[in-house]
């Protein structure tokens, strides 16, 4: 898991490095500054998804299975909270402001970056609604706790990125 | 074990059931859904090896195409959108599609038989990596016919094998010719990131008792580098393809230069990949050259933790080099001077490499057997590619010369005088292990002095020939520029190649059925590969070996000396 998350680091960075090279390159409006707005819930509900899902751990550490699943469960509504409020976001982008991957630059990397991250959210919350079906028929014991723990470091990989991607999209690049 | 031999009695079970039709034991259909459906590394490998020596074929005809149309000036051989399809295919293929699944079927075959693990970590994920690879490469080739491919030459993309912007974006290649360079390499890509992780997982986690990483077969280690550098590098190449994707498609400006894009990016972009690439390709032939020369030396390989860290320095270094492909493209004074500087510092762990094969062969008892023969060859050639990377490592230098035949020389003197050499080496010395059966020694060297005259007379020349001022991906050229001489010597090499590839192909064929018995070590060597049958069975080893030094076979043959007692 940790060269998973090594390499998708790499591939993240690419990204990255492509969206603030083209920070204040585009020709055309709407620029970030018109358009972008800080998405402090979908942060919120996302980097709160972090400590739902340690809590989630603890518990079948402990061995309860009934506290693994109220936590796991929540962490996977806070994901799922998280991509509502991108869709509602995106929503507002294309429909009210007119910003789609072909606008401008702008648009490119901001869709590319964004998207790579939420379709990373898409498969963290699949493989989390794999294990909470499995919990459900009862297949995951306490002895699974190591296998547990590799999802959410996923998990938590795909937070980190977050943090970067609003540090650097809605941060730095809102002002231009 | 008195007599060194073990003798195990199977009890007689049940019978075992019926095979399904199709299925039957020793038919043409059984044995290819063997095939498929296998997950056994050393399958795997040699299906790897197999693909790789395939699409050799294919790209070896395209070379022979670009240098039959090279032949003399104003010739018109192939139409110039052929021509150009041509050295694109030739490069991508050669380097995606031959190089990168040799270098992943001889991890896959010798890695987990070095560390003595029966299997590699995920193997269902390793069969996953294999297919991906395979029908990449068939997904590249399949552009010849798809789409308008029937219609005309327009199917092939022809934007070179870094397909360059602006010359990517839809106004410039039209058709689907460049999407079927993008999504094969991204669809390989993901083959060789998941190859990457599985096999350094294995080398974490599967080694042997007693096997330390400071034990570990100087193959291994280079693997373990190399695949390092596969999961960093590969992924910019994807995220660079996805984004060439997403232009094409979906009208995205990445690279359009009209909206303000940049087309350095794109080259940023591919070279952080490609300069690695380089490495990812070299290091296992190293890792090959490591185990062939002290073997026919007979003697331990020469500065083993400076090979180790020599390898590992040089994984380093390869991430900071990129820009030197790009000198004539503009870049500030600061980055010529910082990616000068690094280029010629990663010379130096090259150059410790070649002095420690020059000292494990010094006062050696030399066997010169087929694979020594390539591996020497590999010294010298290396090492003048090595002296053309120096120089064209100079700007100033590479200004003049940047995009010209000298840097085709130079690079060839690296993929072909180096990595083709190392691994013809490495199928030399293996293939007794993986069939049993010794390749034949006489075509083995004709094999070889045909293909390295060959070599030369292809690529000697085309240094002058650049020199001179002939450019790269150039179609053809007028008379009376002195460039004639130079590119008919280079043509007539192609013939010795060919010919000495077809008696390779050949003896790999011949060797199966008419080849030597080998028995278990055929060549005396002292890693653990070689302490199980030829071929291995299913299980590689019926007891896990433990290991007490660097070279276990060479403890187990002299327990009066062992190795163990001098570490």
């Amino acid at each position: 898991m940790i060269l998973v998350i090594l390499t998708e680091s790499a591939l993240f960075t690419i990204f990255v490095v492509a969206y603030v090279y083209y920070i204040g390159k585009s020709l055309n409006p709407p620029y970030p500054h018109e358009v972008l707005e800080l998405p402090i819930l979908g942060t919120i509900a996302l980097l709160s998804s972090s400590g739902t899902i340690v809590r989630a751990e603890q518990m079948l550490k402990r061995g309860s299975l009934k506290g693994f699943h109220q936590w796991w469960g929540l962490t996977i509504l806070l994901g799922a909270g998280f991509l509502l409020y991108t869709g509602l976001e995106w929503q507002k982008l294309i429909h009210r402001d007119g910003l789609t991957i072909s606008t401008n630059l702008f648009g490119s990397t901001f869709y590319s970056l964004v998207g790579l991250h939420a379709s990373h959210v898409v498969v963290g919350l699949i493989l989390l609604s794999i294990i909470l079906f499995a919990s459900m028929r009862g297949s995951i014991q306490h002895r699974h706790h190591e296998h547990i723990e590799m999802i959410s470091w996923y998990w938590h990989f795909v937070d980190a990125i977050w943090v970067v991607v609003f540090t650097v999209v809605y941060v730095i690049s809102a002002r231009t | 074990m008195d007599d060194g031999t073990i003798t195990t009695t199977i009890p007689a079970g049940p019978e075992p059931p019926p095979a399904r039709p199709g299925e039957e034991r020793g038919t043409l259909t059984a044995w290819i859904q063997d095939l498929i459906f296998t997950v056994d590394h050393k399958k795997l490998g040699l299906l790897y090896i197999g693909t790789g020596w395939l699409f050799f074929v294919a790209a070896g005809i395209m070379a022979s195409l670009i240098r039959a149309q090279l032949v003399r000036p104003n010739n018109h051989l192939v139409s110039p959108e052929t021509f150009n399809a041509l050295f694109t295919m030739h490069g991508t293929v050669m380097i995606f599609f031959v190089a990168m699944p040799l270098v992943f079927g001889f991890a896959n075959y010798i890695v987990p038989l070095q560390i003595g693990a029966r299997d590699m970590a995920f193997p269902r994920l390793n069969a996953f990596s294999f297919w991906l690879t395979f029908f990449g490469g068939c997904l590249l080739f399949f552009s010849y016919v798809g789409a308008p491919g029937l219609y005309g030459a327009g199917g092939a993309p022809a934007a070179a094998w870094f397909a360059l912007a602006p010359l990517t974006s839809r106004a410039f290649s039209q058709g689907p010719s460049v999407d079927y360079w993008s999504l094969a390499l991204l669809v390989s890509g993901a083959g060789s990131i998941t190859g990457g992780v599985n096999i350094m997982v294995t080398i974490f986690c599967y080694r042997t008792r007693g096997m330390t990483l400071y034990r570990m077969p100087l193959f291994t280690w280079l693997i373990l580098v190399t695949m390092f550098l596969v999961v960093m590098f590969l992924p910019p190449l994807s995220a660079a393809q996805i984004m060439l994707t997403l232009q094409r498609y979906l009208g995205a400006k990445f690279f359009e230069t009209q909206a303000g894009g940049s087309a350095i990016l794109w080259q940023h972009f591919f070279w952080i990949f490609g300069h690695p690439e380089v490495y990812i390709l070299v290091l296992p032939a190293f890792g090959i050259l490591n185990e062939v020369i002290p073997i026919f030396s007979r003697k331990p390989i020469f500065g083993y933790p400076m090979m180790v860290a020599a390898s590992v320095l040089i994984g380093f270094v390869s991430a900071g080099v990129w820009a030197h492909h790009m000198f004539t493209v503009g870049l500030s004074t600061f980055s010529v001077t910082f990616f000068a500087f690094s280029t010629l510092v990663i010379a130096i762990p090259t150059g410790l490499k070649i002095f420690n094969w020059l000292g494990t062969m010094y006062g050696g008892h030399l066997r010169f057997e087929v694979p020594m023969l390539f591996s020497i060859a590999f010294i010298f050639q290396f090492l003048i590619a090595g002296l053309t990377g120096v120089m064209l490592g100079v700007a100033p230098f590479d200004w003049q010369l940047n995009d010209s035949y000298f840097v085709v020389a130079h690079f060839h003197y690296v993929i072909v005088g180096g990595i083709v050499m190392g691994i013809f080496a490495g199928t030399y010395f293996w293939y007794p292990k993986a069939f049993g059966r010794m390749m034949d020694k006489t075509l083995g060297q004709w094999h070889f002095w045909m293909f390295v005259i060959g070599f030369h007379l292809t690529f000697d020349p085309q240094h002058f020939a650049g020199i001179l001022g002939m450019p790269r991906r150039i179609y053809t050229y007028q008379p009376g520029r002195g460039w004639e001489i130079w590119n008919l010597i280079s043509s007539a090499g192609v013939i010795f190649q060919g010919i000495g590839s077809l008696i390779f192909i050949f003896n790999l064929f011949w060797s199966y059925w008419k080849g030597k018995k080998a028995g278990e070590d055929p060549w005396d060597a002292w890693t653990l590969e070689w302490a199980t049958s030829s071929p291995p069975p299913d299980y590689n080893f019926e007891t896990l070996p433990e290991v007490r030094s660097r070279r276990p076979l060479w403890d187990l043959k002299h327990p009066e000396d062992p190795d163990w007692k001098f570490e």
